[in-house]
């Protein structure tokens, strides 16, 4: 019976100084919905990051370290050491243990996106997320020397589509000097989006790298030498050398032997990783940053429960009168307290059911633009047990920090005289 | 010198005074000069009025009936019991059971309706409730009638009350659920003179009706001659 009695008092006190409150709940509520989103964040970033590629056994390059490899092949970040010959490449599509190979070949670039020279295996064999297959969302992949199939990100922020000519630059950069000017590429396809760095990067075959290239042997263009589409048909263009291989096994379980293997392989130094070990160990460099950023998050909490309780014991001298009525009614002191502790908490569980509505509205609402403009794939989806421990504390600090006007009231109403506060 | 009678007993033949003070002083620190209080007794029913100019401790006096303030030396009983050989607990539950308080001024919670403030004693005590033998809304509104409060007024917030109207609320919230003792302290210094003739004889009336005893303290002597008994209040050295 006093508990209800307490719970109406608290509820309508609230809502007498909800002008006041308000203010600090929405404080509180910003922070708890930043708290809220940087966790969710957090998971999905890391659910999007890890899912950048799968089914890959191994990764083969020239000899590097696992993360400068894992870098320039799968997040074109960085640039290849060196390339391994396209003789090493034959030798390794003889191995009967290899299931299947996706050369890549890096070095050129599109309007500050990578260009990847691969064959059609990589529209076969790549995958990504939960093993899901490359899709295009319009045209087919290259089947002529100077197609290109594009990558959703680039269509888009481009505004390409099929048909379209593109001219390919020489080196990486967003604004590069020599441009394969005499070979333009046709657009042939544009890859569904996938979330990951497949969105970024335009995909020529491995016959059209070595095409365009015809006659930059020193780097720049060297006029006559270049060849013209028209030339290009019918040509052989075996490349001499490719940048990195992805490789899948036949049998899982043979994995760390052929990595051993080919790191020891005779022919040239390579390098082979494993993309799942090595990203994360990348995901582990990254995740001291996400969780300092959670920690400031942490802090931005509890200094807004800091305010609010400020607030509150900003108005305890407003609700002397209020105190001595009740007391003088017989109320006991412990009933006083508590209505500072419901208070508190029913201020932190509106901030929280408030931040969790503003955070899902929020989710639905940008989770299609960040897909298409940032390549994030972040979906609504029902709370990780980390993510309502996290909510849920929230109630539970407010609590805490409420015992500070809860047992200065406490005290200052033990002492209570009749009448008007002071008087005595 | 408190032998009668058990804290809280009740014999049939014998009905304990509302109010029993003996060798009453308090003391607030060792700076302050201890106050002493004279003796009373004050049978069920019967009205007492306290004249006493500002200073000489009446807010002091009602707090230590009141059970809010601790004595130095002496006893108080309400209705036989030793208030101050109960607990803190049993003391807020007694003042919750027998005792309607009104004050000066700022009477009412102020984010309570007027009939919510009516009904707060008998949502703090069980005992006011099964006194007022119906619900408490009903037993509110009948107060709030009787008191000249329009209707229109039970849903409004307090605050939006003129005075008058704010003190006859306060005066409904000390008489709902009959209790045996009304502690007033100076409740009509805010009113004008028709209005606080009006006031007193309501509230008597009414808590006649209840036989409930008021003790009704004030500066004004003028307001003595409504009340049974009269008492003056001087600080007297201890």
């Amino acid at each position: 019976m006093k508990a209800r009695l307490a719970l109406s008092l608290a509820g309508a006190s609230l809502w007498h100084r909800r002008k006041v409150l308000a203010l600090v709940c929405l404080t509180l509520t910003l922070s708890v919905t930043l708290l809220l989103g940087i966790q969710y964040l957090r998971t999905e970033v890391k659910q999007s990051f890890t899912s950048t590629i799968s089914d890959t056994d191994l990764i083969i390059g020239a000899r590097s370290g696992q993360l400068n490899l894992l870098l320039y092949t799968v997040f074109h970040i960085g640039d290849a050491t060196n390339n391994i010959r396209w003789s090493t490449f034959q030798e390794l599509e003889q191995n009967t243990r290899i299931d299947w190979l996706i050369p890549i070949s890096l070095g050129d670039s599109f309007k500050g996106f990578r260009v990847v020279g691969t064959n059609r295996d990589f529209g076969e064999h790549f995958r990504f997320g939960r093993g899901q297959p490359l899709n295009l969302a319009d045209g087919q992949w290259f089947d002529r020397v100077f197609d290109v199939v594009l990558g959703a990100g680039v269509a888009r922020t481009l505004n390409h589509g099929i048909g379209d000519e593109i001219v390919l630059s020489h080196g990486g950069g967003r604004t590069s000097f020599s441009n394969h000017k005499d070979t333009p590429f046709t657009v042939t396809g544009v890859l569904e989006a996938t979330g990951t760095p497949v969105d970024q990067a335009a995909y020529i075959s491995l016959q059209g790298m070595e095409a365009m290239h015809v006659g930059w042997e020193s780097g720049v263009a060297i006029p006559g030498r270049t060849l013209t589409p028209e030339q290009a048909e019918g040509r052989d263009f075996t490349p001499g050398a490719i940048t990195a291989v992805f490789a899948g096994l036949d049998r899982k379980i043979l994995t760390f032997r052929v990595q051993r293997e080919l790191n020891q392989y005779a022919g040239e130094p390579l390098s082979a990783i494993l993309p799942g070990v090595a990203l994360s160990e990348l995901w582990r460099l990254m995740s001291q940053f996400e969780r300092a950023l959670l920690g400031i998050t942490g802090f931005v909490v509890i200094t807004s429960l800091i305010g609010l309780v400020a607030v509150l014991l900003t108005l305890q001298t407003q609700r002397a009168h209020e105190i001595a009525i009740l007391r003088a009614t017989g109320a006991s002191p412990g009933l006083i307290a508590s209505l500072y502790l419901i208070e508190c908490l029913g201020l932190a569980v509106v901030a929280c059911l408030t931040s969790l509505g503003l955070s899902a509205f929020a989710i639905s609402m940008l989770g299609p633009w960040l897909l298409t403009n940032y390549g994030v794939q972040i979906q609504l989806r029902p709370l990780n047990v980390e993510e309502w421990a996290l909510l849920i504390s929230v109630p539970l600090a407010a609590v805490l920090v409420a015992l500070a006007p809860a047992l200065s009231a406490w005290r200052q109403s033990r002492s209570q005289g009749f009448g008007s506060p002071g008087e005595a | 010198m408190n032998s009668q009678s058990e804290p809280g007993a009740r014999s049939s033949e014998y009905v304990p005074a509302a109010l029993e003070v003996k060798n009453l002083s308090f003391c607030w620190d060792s700076q302050h000069p201890p106050l002493a209080f004279p003796d009373l007794s004050l049978p069920r029913g019967e009205h007492l009025f306290l004249h006493g100019p500002s200073g000489t401790g009446k807010s002091t006096f009602l707090s230590l009936l009141a059970g809010m303030l601790a004595p130095a030396t002496g006893s108080i009983r309400l209705l036989g019991a030793d208030i101050h050989k109960l607990g803190a607990g049993k003391r807020d539950r007694f003042r919750a059971d027998h005792i309607g308080v009104i004050f000066q001024q700022f009477n009412l919670v102020p984010y309570l309706t007027a009939e919510a403030n009516v009904t707060l004693p008998c949502r703090l005590s069980q005992r006011r409730k099964t006194t007022t033998g119906e619900a408490p809304t009903p037993a509110a509104q009948r107060l709030l009638t009787a008191l000249a409060i329009p209707q229109s007024h039970w849903q409004r917030k307090v605050t939006q009350l003129s005075i008058g109207q704010q003190q006859r609320i306060a005066a409904a919230r000390a008489l709902i659920g009959a209790p045996e003792i009304i502690l007033a302290d100076e409740p009509t210094s805010a009113l004008d003179s028709d209005n606080r003739d009006r006031f007193i004889n309501l509230l008597l009336t009414m808590a006649e009706e209840r036989n409930t005893s008021v003790l009704f303290v004030s500066h004004d002597r003028s307001l003595a001659r409504h009340f049974h008994h009269q008492i003056q209040l001087e600080q007297v050295p201890a």
